[in-house]
């Protein structure tokens, strides 16, 4: 006789009835759903490949920022030489298959201790000695570190700037030390987003050389461009009229981050759109006026990741912080500008390396799929354990129905995300989850042949393979769990299911299938029972 | 009343009896295997060697020679086109010639080709550096999991039962892996899922029948290792095959009516629990008989049953 108490199979009830709520909502139709009372308004997550839309992964450039982070403890290395009288025959930046390092060849060896200690002043470098040569390489930890840090600062970015454009839900999230995946539900042609998120965005404002001349060049033709210190040729994008080539002073006078509004309006003059933007009152309005004092009726121009938007001449001195850019822009490319301004620069370049989208029917295809392959994995399963055990049968598909349930409103309640895997592995517990019953049936019976009542058969049954059961459920829970910690992406995902699946498992088995046969034994007492 | 019964009542099979020959043959599997993954190698897919998948409805039936051709002829890499459920619906695979191909164009260029009127359904592009660390993180997470599981086995059995559950995994993977060498099937993101479906299906198994043997140890105590490891086997025979079958009943429903994708997942799987069945009841515990197992002196006090009706 297996004894199950009152308080036991209330809970269970509750538990029960509890999942069902939280299961059913995600089964409704929009309409029914939002009548539904708010405790109740979750339903399961739906991967991209089930609802429609795009996903981009995106990666820091790390070997760019490496090298303009090498560049500038060059300089200051040079500098820091100078200052103490080190001489050297040269420094620079040595790139090897393994990676690249800073190289400073001393003259004489006298000077390596000191020369160390200059290197050694940012505690981000790997020193090595050899010879009269100092070697000093990145440390791979600080950019590790590095690359996490402009993830962040990209991440609330690239956030802003999806959401500039009003499109709804987006999910951006970290991906291990340097990618970023941006998830976007219902975007079918993600080109626009990547345009957006493709772009550092780091405007900046510098004279326009007096001495050398734009170079124009017609489309795809080449050009020569001289040189000179401290300028350099950018090009200026002009349509069909091929592109010129803007001599730029290196320094920069003014940069984007003082901006407070960047708007896309038309230009009252020749009627074509522009972008107004506008600098903050403090810093940003003081630079402007003094950039237009000291190249009043003089060229400047206005740069934007490496490419002249436009080179103006100032007509007069700017006192009130706003300023119009009048580029070679279409509608849509100077309201692109106008958000990516308001939005802010990147700290980094950022680079696609994947990009999925799956357009709405296929989604709705999968899901009936999965719908579908569930149903009928049920079907299968219920009728051969009922061929199998009978009534006892009976009880674990009853069992394995709130299994499922349980598991759909786990995995909305966790706020986990279901693909296509996810439906698979849902599919899956369902034949793995009748285990544990399957398990103290063939207990029983053994007790049974054995010479065992079948009363005390049951009781024993459930005791015997009790210790069997948690064993290898635990294993795979540990398993889980383990996978959980240090997998990523779809093992993850996995994981969860997977443990969740474990867990209810246990659950029907010790707690739902046992009440019902508990009560059912309690009703039949005296009968005769073949399990 | 009608039950039905896979496995009639008091089997009496020799397993361990053929123990050394079914092991060899194991391992020469798994050797085999091996040899196919190191030699052949992988078919990775798009997802592990970076390229562009299509996935599009076109307006009329196409003719797909002709449609190859051109795709070839956009210069872009290698193109495979497929049909992909009906006539109009075509799968296009082309995998990455070089770096640095301009993203954004590839698509535009293979848009322009195919035409108008096409609907897509899906469309990916994956740079194979990405594929590369899920592979290498997938196997860092498996290796850890596999450990915790170790631990774990070798506490609550002996460390013997912890190593032969390792091993009997090891050739699960060894042969799941070697299957997608062999007959080249394409290795996808979900093959990895398939793997470890099929690892945590084995292991359970595997542990299940453990449990059996550790019970028959207490139980038995003067009875041989061999003759002890083939009466657990048998004893938990009907239910390995029942739950084998309930399984692989529900990946069936899978394989038939998940659609295509979810087909090429449920396939591997399907396998993964035959060789997890077959690697539980075969490897693992006949594998126990080369261990030196700790043998309790003590007779147990639970014993109600006595040896004679257990064995039936």
């Amino acid at each position: 006789m297996i004894i199950v108490s009152r308080f036991r199979i209330s809970s269970t009830i509750v538990i029960c009835l509890l999942g069902l709520l939280f299961s059913f909502p995600s089964l409704l139709d929009q309409k029914a759903f939002d009548k539904l009372p708010k405790i109740l308004q979750h339903t399961v997550n739906l991967g991209l490949e089930l609802r429609g839309g795009s996903h981009i992964q995106l990666e820091v450039d790390i070997k760019l920022v490496e090298k303009e982070h090498q560049e500038s403890i060059l300089d200051e290395t040079r500098k820091q030489l100078r200052k103490q009288n080190i001489r050297y025959s040269r420094v620079f930046v040595q790139t090897t298959p393994d990676g690249s390092a800073i190289v400073l060849s001393l003259k004489d060896e006298k000077d390596i201790q000191s020369a160390t200690k200059i290197l050694s002043k940012t505690d981000e470098l790997e020193i090595s000695v050899n010879g009269l040569n100092v070697t000093a390489a990145i440390s791979k930890d600080f950019l590790d570190k590095f690359a996490r840090r402009i993830v962040d600062e990209s991440i609330e970015v690239i956030r802003h700037r999806i959401d500039e454009t009003g499109m709804k839900e987006p999910i951006i999230l970290r991906q291990g030390t340097d990618r970023i995946t941006v998830q976007l539900p219902g975007i079918e042609d993600p080109a626009e987003v990547k345009r957006l998120i493709g772009k550092t965005a780091i405007l900046t404002f510098h004279g326009v050389d007096e001495e050398l001349e734009s170079i124009h060049a017609k489309a795809g033709e080449r050009v020569h461009l001289p040189t000179k210190p401290g300028v350099m040729y950018l090009p200026e994008e002009k349509g069909e009229e091929g592109i010129i080539y803007v001599p730029i002073k290196k320094q920069i006078s003014l940069t984007g981050k003082s901006l407070i509004d960047a708007q896309m309006n038309i230009d009252q003059q020749s009627g074509m759109p522009c972008v107004s933007i506008k600098f903050d009152s403090i810093e940003g309005t003081r630079k402007m006026a003094e950039l237009s004092a000291k190249y009043l009726h003089k060229q400047f121009a206005m740069v934007l990741d490496g490419k002249v938007l436009s080179a103006p001449v100032f007509q007069a001195v700017l006192n009130n912080g706003s300023a119009q850019i009048t580029g070679h822009f279409t509608m849509q490319e100077a309201n692109e500008l106008a958000i990516l301004l308001r939005a802010g620069s990147l700290p980094a370049q950022l680079n696609v390396v994947e990009e999925r989208s799956v357009g709405p029917s296929l989604g709705a295809d999968s899901i009936s799929d999965g719908k579908n392959a569930t149903i009928f994995a049920f079907l299968l399963v219920s009728f051969f354990m009922i061929l199998s055990y009978g009534i006892f049968g009976f009880f674990s598909v009853i069992s394995l129905s709130c299994n499922i349930m349980l598991l759909f409103a786990g995995l909305t309640l966790l706020g986990a995300t279901l693909t296509l895997p996810g439906i698979a592995g849902i599919a899956l517990t369902i034949g793995m989850a009748v285990d544990s019953n399957v398990l103290i049936y063939e207990r029983i019976r053994e007790e049974v042949r054995a010479g065992v009542k079948a009363m005390t058969a049951i009781a024993k049954g459930y005791k015997m393979a009790m210790m069997t059961i948690l064993d290898s459920n635990l294993t795979t829970l540990i398993g889980s769990i383990v996978l959980y910690e240090f997998g990523s992406g779809p093992i993850k995902g996995f994981a969860v299911t997977l443990a969740l699946g474990t867990v209810i498992s246990l659950f029907t088995t010790f707690s739902l299938t046992k009440s019902i046969i508990a009560v059912w034994m309690k009703k039949n007492r005296n009968k005769e029972i073949v399990v | 009343m009608f039950r039905l019964h896979l496995i009639p009542y008091g089997s009496k099979f020799d397993i361990t009896g053929k123990s050394r020959t079914i092991l060899s043959l194991a391992v020469f599997m798994v050797i085999v295997c091996f040899a196919f993954i190191m030699f052949k190698g992988l078919n990775y897919g798009i997802d592990f060697k970076g390229g562009y998948i299509f996935e599009v409805r076109m307006p009329s039936t196409p003719d797909i020679t002709d449609l190859r051709s051109r795709l070839n002829d956009c210069g872009l890499g290698e193109v495979a086109i497929q049909e992909f459920g009906t006539k109009e619906d075509l799968m296009i695979k082309l995998e990455k010639s070089e770096e640095g191909s301009e993203q954004a164009s590839a698509i535009k260029q293979i848009r322009d080709t195919l035409g108008d009127g096409v609907i897509y359904k899906r469309i990916e592009t994956v740079g194979p550096k990405v594929g590369e660390e899920l592979v290498s993180n997938a196997i860092k997470a498996v290796s850890f999991a596999l450990i915790a599981m170790l631990l774990y086995i070798a506490i609550r059995f002996e460390w013997q039962f912890g190593i032969c559950a390792i091993a009997a995994l090891f050739h699960d993977c060894a042969l799941i892996f070697g299957m997608f060498s062999i007959f080249p099937l394409e290795f996808s993101e979900t093959s990895i899922t398939a793997i470890l479906l099929t690892a945590s299906y084995s292991i359970n198994d595997t542990v299940v029948i453990f449990d059996r043997i550790r019970e028959n140890l207490h139980r038995h105590s003067k009875m041989a290792l061999n003759e002890l490891i083939n009466l657990s086997l048998n004893e938990t025979l009907s239910r390995t095959a029942l739950t084998a079958v309930t399984t692989l009943l529900a990946v069936l429903a899978l394989y038939l009516f998940g659609g295509k994708v979810i087909a090429s997942f449920a396939l591997p799987i399907m396998v993964g629990i035959i060789v997890g069945t077959f690697s539980s009841i075969f490897v693992a515990s006949p594998l126990l008989m080369f261990l030196n197992i700790k043998r309790k002196e003590v007779e147990p006090e639970d014993d109600h049953r006595g040896t004679p009706a257990n064995i039936g």
